[in-house]
């Protein structure tokens, strides 16, 4: 049940090759009007879409405290190992009695795959969308419960890039090691 | 020749220089920029508004960086390549006229360093000199890809020399001499008398033959980096390195001024007689001299980024078995069709 495709025949003026040169000269004419696509960078930053997994934060409650019961889910639900957590009792007299003495992530480490957050009961881990973070040591690399904290506070009313004015082109501060 | 005289040739000789080398410049950043923009990119932005000082932060990188001459090469003919290259590539703009005579001091100037009655032999003579450059720089540097540039760029050259060449007789038929100077004065007048449209077949091919003679894309088979690492000039480093791509951007910048003043007038503004005018004549003349040029400047680099490279026995068949015979039915065309009219 074959069917016979007939080859492609070239015309003469297909051989003349000089339409479709014309044509591809259009073509590439078009791309030189055309948007460019580069974001310069530094000036312009990339807003990474919804759900885009970047750096860590800690979330807190209104009032200011701790979302993190240290239970160690996300630990656990690591793949790659990289969350140490020193549970102690927590300071504050009513809510949660559980509370991380300390919180660290090994940003080196980390694959940012986002199972720390669905494994965490509490809704305390979450990854932002900050994806500029590197840095010159890997001491610096290594974020602590301030650190975490820190980018909840500047994340958490509306997008890192967009809020962020130009001047302040720094990254967050991940520098504060352990 | 008089005293003004001799200081008139000298500033003329400064100010075509002058161009060129700032053409070559402005070829560097109009190449980035352009293939950028095609590419859908930004290209060099950051040195100097627009990026506009981008060549001379080339120019300063290339002087810094050190300059290696292999052990076992051929150190003089290795030294002496990049200058075979460079200097007839800056030689070639002496003969064109870049503008309408201009009146000065009393005495007329042509806007032309030298106007020798064979002006178009000059500089097919010297393009083929430039070749040399290129052979001797693969030649010498005692690398495989180098010597196969070389020999590629040799091979390319006999194939389209021969088309470019006949394809500029039936010019010379029609205009009958080979001063450049008459040739733009037999196409002055209305637009259908510029010689693309006395000579559409020749055009084409003397294009297609330019493209090979200044080792452009889709030609561009001496240097084709992914073949042969980089082709000729692979040895080579520091501002010799630069002095091929001056060479090449020079070529390229006389090459687009060949071909406007054997196809498109020269310097002539159609219907419009720019003697009549004086000095503001001149100033058109020149101004639609460099529009024109830079078209085919732009073209260059617009080709540049749409046509892949031939291949190798595709560019010797398109030479020998295309260009050629159909450069030869074109001179026929042609001076069977001046004989009849002389007869008439």
């Amino acid at each position: 049940m074959g069917t016979i495709v007939k080859s492609y025949e070239p015309t003469f003026v297909d051989k003349l090759y000089l339409p479709a040169m014309v044509r591809g000269l259009i073509v590439t004419l078009r791309h030189f009007f055309r948007r460019k696509v580069t974001i310069q960078y530094p000036d312009q930053k990339h807003i990474p879409p919804e759900g885009y997994r970047g750096l860590h934060r800690l979330n807190k409650y209104p009032e200011g405290r701790i979302k993190c019961v240290a239970c160690e889910m996300c630990s656990a639900a690591c793949p790659a190992d990289c969350i140490y957590i020193i549970p102690g009792p927590s300071p504050w007299d009513e809510g949660k009695e559980r509370y991380p003495v300390r919180f660290d992530i090994d940003l080196l480490r980390c694959i940012f795959c986002g199972f720390c957050e669905m494994a965490c009961p509490e809704d305390a881990i979450e990854l932002t969308e900050i994806y500029d973070f590197s840095n010159y040591t890997r001491d610096d690399l290594l974020i602590d419960k301030e650190g975490l904290l820190e980018v909840y506070d500047l994340t958490k009313d509306q997008n890192y890039y967009t809020k962020k004015s130009q001047s302040q082109a720094s990254s967050p501060n991940t520098s504060i090691s352990t | 020749m008089d005293f003004l005289g001799f200081i008139i040739i000298c500033v003329k000789v400064l100010l075509v220089f002058t161009a060129t080398m700032l053409g070559v410049l402005g070829m560097v950043y109009a190449e980035r920029r352009v293939s950028a923009f095609i590419q859908d990119r930004v290209g060099p932005n950051r040195v100097g508004p627009k990026g506009l000082l981008q060549p001379i932060a080339d120019g300063i990188k290339f002087l810094m960086k050190e300059d290696i001459i292999p052990d076992r090469a051929d150190k003089p003919i290795f030294i002496l390549a990049p200058a075979i290259l460079l200097i007839p590539a800056l030689m070639t703009f002496a003969v064109i006229p870049f503008g309408s005579p201009i009146t000065l001091f009393g005495r007329e100037i042509a806007l032309q360093v030298a106007d020798i009655n064979v002006g178009i032999l000059y500089i097919l003579a010297l393009t083929s000199i430039s070749v040399y450059g290129i052979v001797l720089a693969g030649w010498s540097s005692n690398n495989k890809y180098s010597l196969l540039g070389g020999l590629r760029s040799s091979a390319q050259l006999i194939s389209y020399e021969l088309a470019m060449g006949l394809a500029v007789v039936s010019i010379i038929l029609l205009s009958g001499s080979l001063k450049l100077n008459d040739i733009i004065s037999n196409q002055q007048g209305s637009f259908l008398s510029w010689n693309i449209f006395k000579q559409p077949l020749a055009f084409l091919i003397f294009l297609v033959a330019v493209y090979a003679e200044t080792n452009r894309l889709p030609f561009d088979l001496s240097e084709a980096e992914q073949e042969l690492v980089g082709g000729y000039h692979t040895e080579y480093s520091s501002m010799k390195f630069a002095m091929f791509f001056m060479a090449e951007y020079a070529n390229m910048i006389t090459a687009a001024a060949l071909t406007v003043t054997l196809f498109f007038g020269g310097w002539d503004v159609p219907l419009l007689d720019e003697g009549s005018l004086g000095i503001v004549g001149t100033i058109i003349s020149v101004l639609s001299f460099i529009m024109k040029m830079a078209f085919f400047l732009f073209l260059f680099i617009w080709v540049r980024w749409t046509f892949p490279r031939f291949r190798y026995d595709q560019l010797m068949r398109l030479g020998w078995k295309v260009l050629l015979p159909l450069a030869l039915v074109n001179i026929f065309l042609t001076a069977g069709y001046l004989t009849l009219q002389a007869s008439n």
